[in-house]
């Protein structure tokens, strides 16, 4: 019983984390299904929309608004980085997509740094900074805000997919796009589709968290390769499997600061992944490969 | 013909070479010179293992900075002799890559990069939080420098000389490698893997072979950069730096031995020339990466020389692209 | 006959146009004085870099304004390292090759001071560096040609103890920063913590980016710990402040020096409030009494720092600024002699500087006391002098 209470605290910790880490790689997942690209920039897209968010909400303090904009903000920027980088490449093998889609995170975190300076920014949180108390353990407002709006986005997309048309669409261009072609579906406008939701969702992650973690400059690269992760922890192409792989990474992170030791967080992060890698490749929930 | 073209080279390599060491005498140059070779023994073996056999890793620095420490250690803290450290350096390394690239190497793609990624930043993270080992966060300090016969390796020109020979001994291995069997069965996985199985090669252990040999050339930069530093910090061997590498490696040509030397100096002297460098430095290295890759996949020399020859064979009346 | 006298005349010309010349060479402004500057101004602790070269220029505009030093002009050769070991070993090449230059300020971080630092001492110029880490002057007698401004992290951390030992708080649970910053810190707090009598309990520590400290600070709210020392910089010892009050931690927050600017109160917001460090006195020169030497310097250092760059002041500028106004009085005293600006530097007494008052010596190249730091308290979005 005595270990309970720090327990609960770092489940925590770790869910908040690790719904965030499940938003990245839902966006992961969503691009890597319509065209079997990685997008390495999905980090930066984090980053973007929180620091929008920041930029919009100095100019008109309301939070939705800050929200909103900042989404529609970072949807632009997803679709014009499809347009611009990854729609002129003559030669798509993987090599040359991870080094162009990492080349287009270095710029943008890049652009990043000279539009915002080094220095961490702040944005409110939604509703209050006043803890909650969950018997042994507290947790914040913005806790709850990152929780369910996590929920609800998985739970949007998942009715996305498999109810409307525009979802089974896309559905259709994972499974096989020159099928998918054949029956009249326009796969050009479903990569493009992929890459405004997968930005879209980035945005609302950075926006979630930044209440909690600040807003700078180079917050991305790093929540960026955590998603990753959390997507091939997963399953690479599962959106369950995202949502599960950010879960886990996140609780383990957690526990292993409590437990082990809190310099090598990120390496029990990194070790996870690469375990899953070298055991499972395909992934906890077993996608294809 | 082309074997005379070949050996002009060498002997252009030796001459220029030689010709600054005879006639240059401001230590800041050979410092500059000295990163250069450091630099280009890094691309180099990158460029064996992503230009030539297409196989990425986005954690090379992880082999330089085990390279760099194991040297750094045994020196400053056990006292050996900086060759048997190198020596062990290129041990540790090898064996490392060799371990980690039993199960990473049978991975493809993304899962390959993500995979070398994150070995990568475990290393980096045990480089940054061992400090009883390391030194930690602010560094190793100590760190005698390489002498050969009681001539020491200690001033930047002396250094200069010893780097340089190494890196022509090297680029000329690797230029032998890839011109040999090996590096034909190597180029063949490049282009598919089934293929080249089909006629006969062990791809998965080719793989292998060329991992660690590209894990032997950033160990042995790396245990060159710690004694020519005589200090060595955990920042030098980060994820941006693995960046930089494959950077150097898009720049200068994938599949290029020459262009190595080419995307590295480019890289390493470009910042001291430009001041715009300092602030933009994230932003041209990214634009580099996505311009190259987008329009000029075979690198900047290449592309362009690719570029100049389809305008000559137009302008010939030439109708189809080359 | 004729011939001759022409022959004199222009010999004559010849004469008074040689002398002109030399004239005209007497009236020229002396040889100028070359400093070296080596800063981290970009990159990621461009927050050090910037401050201590606008520092720097500042003061040689000044200087060179009223005529340089003896009549000799400054001249400065700034460089930009980065934050990168690499570049800051090739500027200190390129510095230490250049016959004229006298002496070196910086570089802003102790990886890069270690680097530098190799070279200096090779090529027997005086290196001042900005960085906190107290390896970089110690052992002084293989530092010979090394010196700093810097408060090191052994005053603090003395400052925060005393404070400590005064308040009977003799439980402590210390937090850390996985960078130079905050190992060099967490050295100093355990190996000093018995001397004055205190426990530390529990160690954690933190990455520089990490977002969030739950976990960590769950662990130490499992021990019964009086006081939690957090040691870091940036935004991250903010972020420790919240996470405290998140979790309903009540005990007395302590930090580092490493957080004295007031972007740290904006960043902590109310969870700042109560949180007690050890400051240079630049933060709370205002407070400080007229009895105070050090007063008049922060006061004039800030307003002209305010003046001039329109941005506020730092302790981390304060480095640079007392680097250079050393260097220049040794320059008044040794002239172009690399040797005796040394020993010049090594025999300061009494310099009144924004980060303490320096007294050097052949055994401390830093010649600061815990003296230089007092204790503040975060009260309304100010610091507030408590001790």
């Amino acid at each position: 019983m005595e270990n309970f209470a720090p327990f609960l605290q770092y489940l925590i910790s770790g869910l908040t984390n690790g719904a965030i880490y499940a938003l990245i790689a839902l966006g992961f997942g969503i691009i890597y299904n319509a065209t079997t690209i990685i997008n390495f920039a999905q980090g930066e897209m984090v980053m973007l929309g929180a620091m929008c968010a920041i930029s919009i909400y100095h100019l008109a303090p309301s939070l939705p608004l800050a929200f909103a904009g900042a989404v529609v903000l970072v949807t632009c920027v997803g679709l014009v980085f499809e347009r611009l980088a990854l729609r002129p490449v003559k030669d798509p093998t993987p090599i040359a997509l991870i080094i162009i889609t990492v080349g287009g995170a270095v710029m943008i975190k890049g652009v990043a740094m000279l539009l915002w300076g080094q220095e961490a920014y702040i944005l409110p949180p939604f509703s209050g900074n006043v803890p909650i108390h969950l018997g042994p353990a507290t947790i914040l407002p913005q806790n709850l805000w990152v929780l369910g709006i996590t929920a609800i986005a998985v739970v949007a997309l998942e009715a996305f997919f498999r109810l409307t048309l525009v979802g089974k669409a896309m559905r259709a261009c994972a499974y096989n796009t020159r099928a998918a072609r054949l029956v009249g579906i326009a796969a050009g406008r479903m990569v493009q589709l992929s890459f405004g939701l997968s930005a879209a969702l980035g945005a609302g992650a950075g926006i979630l968290i930044a209440p909690l973690t600040l807003g700078v400059y180079d917050m991305g690269t790093m929540l960026g390769l955590k998603g990753f992760s959390a997507a091939i922890i997963g399953g690479l192409g599962s959106l369950a499997g995202g949502v599960l792989g950010g879960l886990v990474l996140g609780v383990a992170e957690a526990l292993a600061t409590g437990f082990i030791s809190s310099g090598y967080r990120d390496a029990v992060a990194f070790l996870l992944l690469l375990l899953v890698l070298f055991l499972r490749p395909q992934g906890l929930v077993g996608g294809r490969k | 013909m082309t074997r005379l073209r070949f050996l002009n080279r060498w002997v252009l390599f030796a001459v220029v070479a030689g010709a600054i060491a005879a006639f240059m005498d401001q230590d800041y140059y050979y410092t500059l010179l000295n990163f250069i070779g450091i630099h280009t023994l890094l691309v180099v073996g990158l460029n064996l293992l992503l230009g030539y056999a297409g196989q990425i890793s986005l954690g090379h620095a992880a082999f330089f900075g085990l390279g760099a420490y194991t040297s750094g250690i045994l020196t400053a803290t056990g006292g050996v002799d900086p060759w048997l450290a190198l020596l062990a350096g290129l041990a540790v390394s090898g064996a490392a890559a060799f371990l980690i690239g039993i199960p990473a190497l049978k991975l493809r793609g993304y899962y390959l990069a993500m995979a070398t990624l994150g070995f990568g930043i475990i290393v980096y993270i045990i480089l940054n939080e061992a400090d009883s080992l390391t030194g930690g966060p602010s560094g190793l300090s100590g760190i005698p420098s390489l002498s050969l016969a009681g001539f020491a390796f200690n001033t930047p020109r002396r250094l200069y000389l010893l780097i340089w020979i190494l890196l022509g001994l090297i680029l000329y291995i690797s230029a032998n490698l890839v011109n040999s069997r090996t590096g034909r069965a190597i180029r063949a996985l490049h282009d598919g893997e089934a293929a080249a199985e089909s006629l006969g090669v062990d791809t998965f252990r080719l793989k292998l072979k060329i991992f660690v040999w590209s894990a032997l050339y950033a160990s042995l930069a790396g245990s060159l950069f710690a004694h020519s530093l005589n200090f060595i910090a955990p920042s030098s061997f980060g994820f941006m730096f693995s960046i930089k590498l494959v950077t150097m490696v898009v720049l200068g040509g994938m599949a290029s031995i020459w262009g190595s030397l080419l995307g590295a100096g480019a890289l390493t002297v470009l910042p001291e020339l430009l001041t715009v460098f300092h602030d933009f430095e994230m932003v041209i290295f990214g634009a580099i990466l996505m311009v190259v890759m987008i329009f000029l996949p075979r690198g900047l020399v290449r592309g362009i020389m690719d570029l100049y020859e389809n305008r000559r064979y137009k302008r010939q009346g030439g109708r189809i692209s080359v | 006959m004729k011939t001759k006298a022409i022959f004199g005349g222009l010999i004559l010309a010849l004469a008074g146009l040689g002398l002109i010349f030399l004239g005209c060479g007497g009236a020229k402004q002396a040889e100028p004085y070359v400093v070296g500057g080596i800063f981290s101004i970009s990159g990621p602790a461009s927050y050090l870099g910037e401050p201590e070269r606008n520092s720097l220029e500042m003061v040689v505009e000044a200087v060179n304004a009223k005529g340089g030093i003896n009549g000799h002009p400054l001249k400065l050769v700034i460089y930009d390292d980065e934050g990168d070991v690499t570049k800051a070993r090739l500027h200190a090449t390129k510095l230490a090759q250049d016959k004229k230059c006298l002496a070196v300020i910086g570089p802003s971080l102790t990886h890069t001071s270690m680097t530098t630092l190799e070279i200096t001492q090779k090529a027997k110029l005086p290196l001042i560096s900005c960085a906190a880490g107290s390896a970089i002057t110690s052992p002084a007698k293989d530092r010979v040609w090394v010196f700093k401004t810097a408060q090191t992290d052994k005053m603090a951390v003395e400052r925060i103890y005393q404070y400590l030992q005064k308040h009977n708080l003799k439980q402590v649970a210390i937090l850390t920063v996985s960078t130079g910053f905050g190992v060099a810190g967490k050295e100093q707090l355990l190996t000093q913590a018995p001397q004055y009598g205190i426990q530390v309990l529990a160690q954690e520590v933190f990455g520089e980016k990490d977002t969030d400290m739950t976990p960590q600070l769950t662990k130490l709210r499992g021990t019964p710990a009086q006081v939690v020392i957090c040691w870091g910089t940036g935004p991250a010892p903010a972020l420790v402040a919240k996470n405290m009050k998140q979790l309903g931690i009540t005990i007395p927050l302590v930090q580092s020096h490493g957080v004295a600017s007031k972007k740290f109160i904006e960043l902590a917001g109310d969870a700042g409030d109560g949180i007690i460090l050890p400051a240079g006195k630049l933060v709370i020169w205002q407070q400080l009494p007229d009895t105070d030497p050090q007063k008049a310097v922060c006061k004039e250092y800030a307003e002209k720092y305010h003046a001039k760059f329109k941005a506020p002041e730092s302790s981390f500028g304060g480095y640079a600024y007392d680097a250079i106004r050393m260097l220049n009085q040794a320059l008044t005293k040794a002239g172009n002699n690399r040797d005796k600006i040394r020993s010049e530097l090594e025999g300061l007494k009494n310099f009144v500087g924004i980060s303490g008052v320096f007294n050097m010596s052949p055994e401390d190249h830093n010649g600061l006391s815990p003296a230089a730091f007092v204790m503040v308290k975060i009260e309304k979005g100010g610091f507030q002098l408590i001790d």
